[in-house]
């Protein structure tokens, strides 16, 4: 397989934007689609389109074993042993408020902690704080160096006996700073807390392995690894997720309903209330089927090194000030950068009328933002179908940028 | 910047001198009018003060950070509505948004507010038309209080 082949199954990578060839450099926020989820989900709706776990008919029988084997599929791709233990949400967030409406309402009392970190994305810290707010629970925050690296003697040092909840991030949507995982659950199962983690800037990837993890529930996106929008996935451990109550209540999520009282469906129905997004559950499908068959090792490694060029490309520049962790092993294939004297959002502009698709901003990340004391930055995060032509595109949008705005050659800028 | 049509569209010199300039930088004297606007989006953060006298805006400053569109209109509007009386501040400030979102003829922008044309180019770029509204909205707030009553 080359990656120069793979372009081609991208065809949203065909346009021009701003009368430019497109460079898509924003795949933090979500990836584009292969022509192979596009078409599954076409075949979906022309061929198998009935509503799932109803009736007994060829068509809902059908769609119903596409989303199961689904569900097996992403069970084989985070190594899950049981696929009732993966369960399909909208999104991250969503799976995220799952586990603070479900677990941590039944859960958790007055007085209990939670440990988060200063680099979590909003959708890790607000439902923590409406459940703080509800509960009497008191949130702790890990602090982030300035390098944008966790302290793991920090995070040891943030647990308490009243620690019930440790909940992270993988790696950093804003700064592509990837934290070691491993060893941060291990803190958290020590110090006897129940243990989140936020992959999804991670799944898109880098291999998980809930096994050898640990961790007791784990969050990610489809959209962002190749998959339809309005997928996410939570999983559990079975037991965990036993113990729970439902999240929303209506169809599917009840065994029995009697006009007083409800008995809880099976898992993962329990937590699948109303009628599923199962046609993007199916176009899920063939987005796993795509990373598995390019490998998310070679994938990792061809994304790793576009960034890398894109890095020593940027620090060429004095009055380019690079965010996120100098060692490479610490780093994802996000690039995060501030130009002295130029708001992250006039940069985006430029690089738009280059055809170059960035994130510009807080990133969803405004405590992260604030530690740092910086606005915003300008975010550049490479995937599989990016290739030399980018970072030609970005150069040139760079280049641009600095002489428009005349931006003068010096250093410490932000 | 020779030579870059395309971006002076959008950058115009004009602009480019308001987000440098720090003249109506700061806070107003004495001010009995304070808004806050932020730009969820970006982040982007302005802080208005004014202080009224026999109905008009005596003095009119802003505070915050964000890109060259949002202080630049911002620094704009504090040049424009300075002087004004509070009801046509008001009618100024529903002028420039009509501009910027309903695409009204630059030509129709009352004379108070000719420089404001400099914006124009803006409106090519749907994203940031935010920008360039964020201290007219924050001043609208500032003038008709949270509820959308009048303080005064």
């Amino acid at each position: 397989m080359s990656f120069a082949d793979l372009r081609q199954d991208f065809p949203i990578l065909k346009r021009l934007v701003r009368g430019k060839p497109l460079a898509y450099l924003d795949n933090a926020a979500t990836s584009q689609k292969p022509r192979q989820v596009i078409e599954a989900l076409v075949d979906f709706y022309e061929n198998h389109n009935a509503n799932v776990h109803r009736g007994v008919h060829t068509l809902s029988e059908e769609s119903t074993s596409m989303v199961e084997a689904v569900r097996a599929k992403v069970a084989d791709f985070i190594k899950a042993p049981k696929p009732e233990t993966v369960i399909f949400t909208r999104n991250a967030t969503e799976s995220i408020n799952l586990v603070a409406h479900a677990w941590g309402r039944k859960f958790l009392k007055p007085g209990d902690e939670i440990v988060l970190t200063e680099m979590e994305h909003h959708s890790n810290i607000v439902p923590w704080q409406l459940l703080a707010e509800e509960k009497g629970v008191k949130l702790r925050f890990v602090p982030v160096e300035p390098d944008g690296t966790l302290d793991l003697e920090k995070v040891k040092a943030a647990m308490t006996p009243k620690t019930r909840l440790f909940s992270f991030t993988a790696v950093s949507n804003a700064l592509g700073t990837v934290n070691p995982v491993q060893e941060m659950i291990s803190i958290g199962k020590a110090a006897g807390a129940t243990v989140l983690v936020d992959a999804c800037q991670w799944a898109p990837h880098r291999p998980i392995d809930v096994g050898s993890w640990g961790a007791d529930f784990i969050a990610f996106s489809a959209h962002k690894m190749l998959g339809p929008t309005g997928i996410g996935v939570l999983w559990g451990r079975e037991e965990l997720l036993e113990a729970m109550d439902p999240f929303l209540g209506g169809g599917d999520m009840i065994s029995r309903v009697t006009l007083e009282k409800s008995q809880w469906n099976a898992l993962p129905f329990k937590f699948e209330a109303g009628t599923p997004n199962f046609a993007d559950a199916a176009a899920f499908g063939p987005a796993l089927d795509y990373l598995n068959a390019v490998g998310l090792d070679v994938l990792r490694k061809h994304e790793e090194a576009l960034a890398a060029k894109a890095r020593a490309m940027l620090e060429a520049e004095p009055a380019v000030t690079l965010l996120g962790p100098e060692d490479p092993a610490r780093r994802s294939g996000v690039v995060s950068f501030n130009i002295a004297g130029l708001h992250p959002h006039d940069v985006g502009t430029v690089f738009d009328l280059e055809g170059v698709a960035i994130r510009v901003g807080h990133h969803c990340c405004q405590p992260l933002m604030r530690k740092l004391k910086c606005g915003g930055t300008a975010r550049a995060s490479f995937y599989l179908y990016n290739d030399e032509s980018d970072l030609e595109a970005m150069a040139r949008a760079l280049k641009r940028t600095l002489e428009f705005f005349k931006v003068a050659p010096q250093a410490g800028a932000r | 910047m020779e030579g870059d049509a395309e971006l002076q569209d959008l950058y115009r010199e004009v602009l480019m001198d308001y987000y440098r300039s720090s003249a109506r930088k700061g806070e107003a004297e004495a001010a009995d009018l304070r808004a806050h606007g932020i730009n969820p989006v970006c982040g982007d953060e302005l802080e208005i003060t004014a202080r009224r006298e026999g109905g008009r805006i005596a003095q009119l400053r802003y505070t915050g950070h964000g890109c060259v569109i949002s202080q630049a209109s911002a620094a704009m509007m504090a040049e424009a509505l300075e002087g004004a009386g509070v009801d046509r501040a008001k009618e100024l400030v529903k002028a420039f948004k009509a501009m910027m979102i309903e695409n009204a003829a630059v030509a129709s922008l009352p004379a108070e507010l000719e420089q404001l044309c400099a914006l124009e180019g803006v409106r090519r770029f749907p994203l940031r038309v935010k920008c360039a509204t964020l201290g007219w909205n924050t001043m609208l707030q500032g003038l008709e209080g949270p509820s959308g009553e009048d303080p005064r």
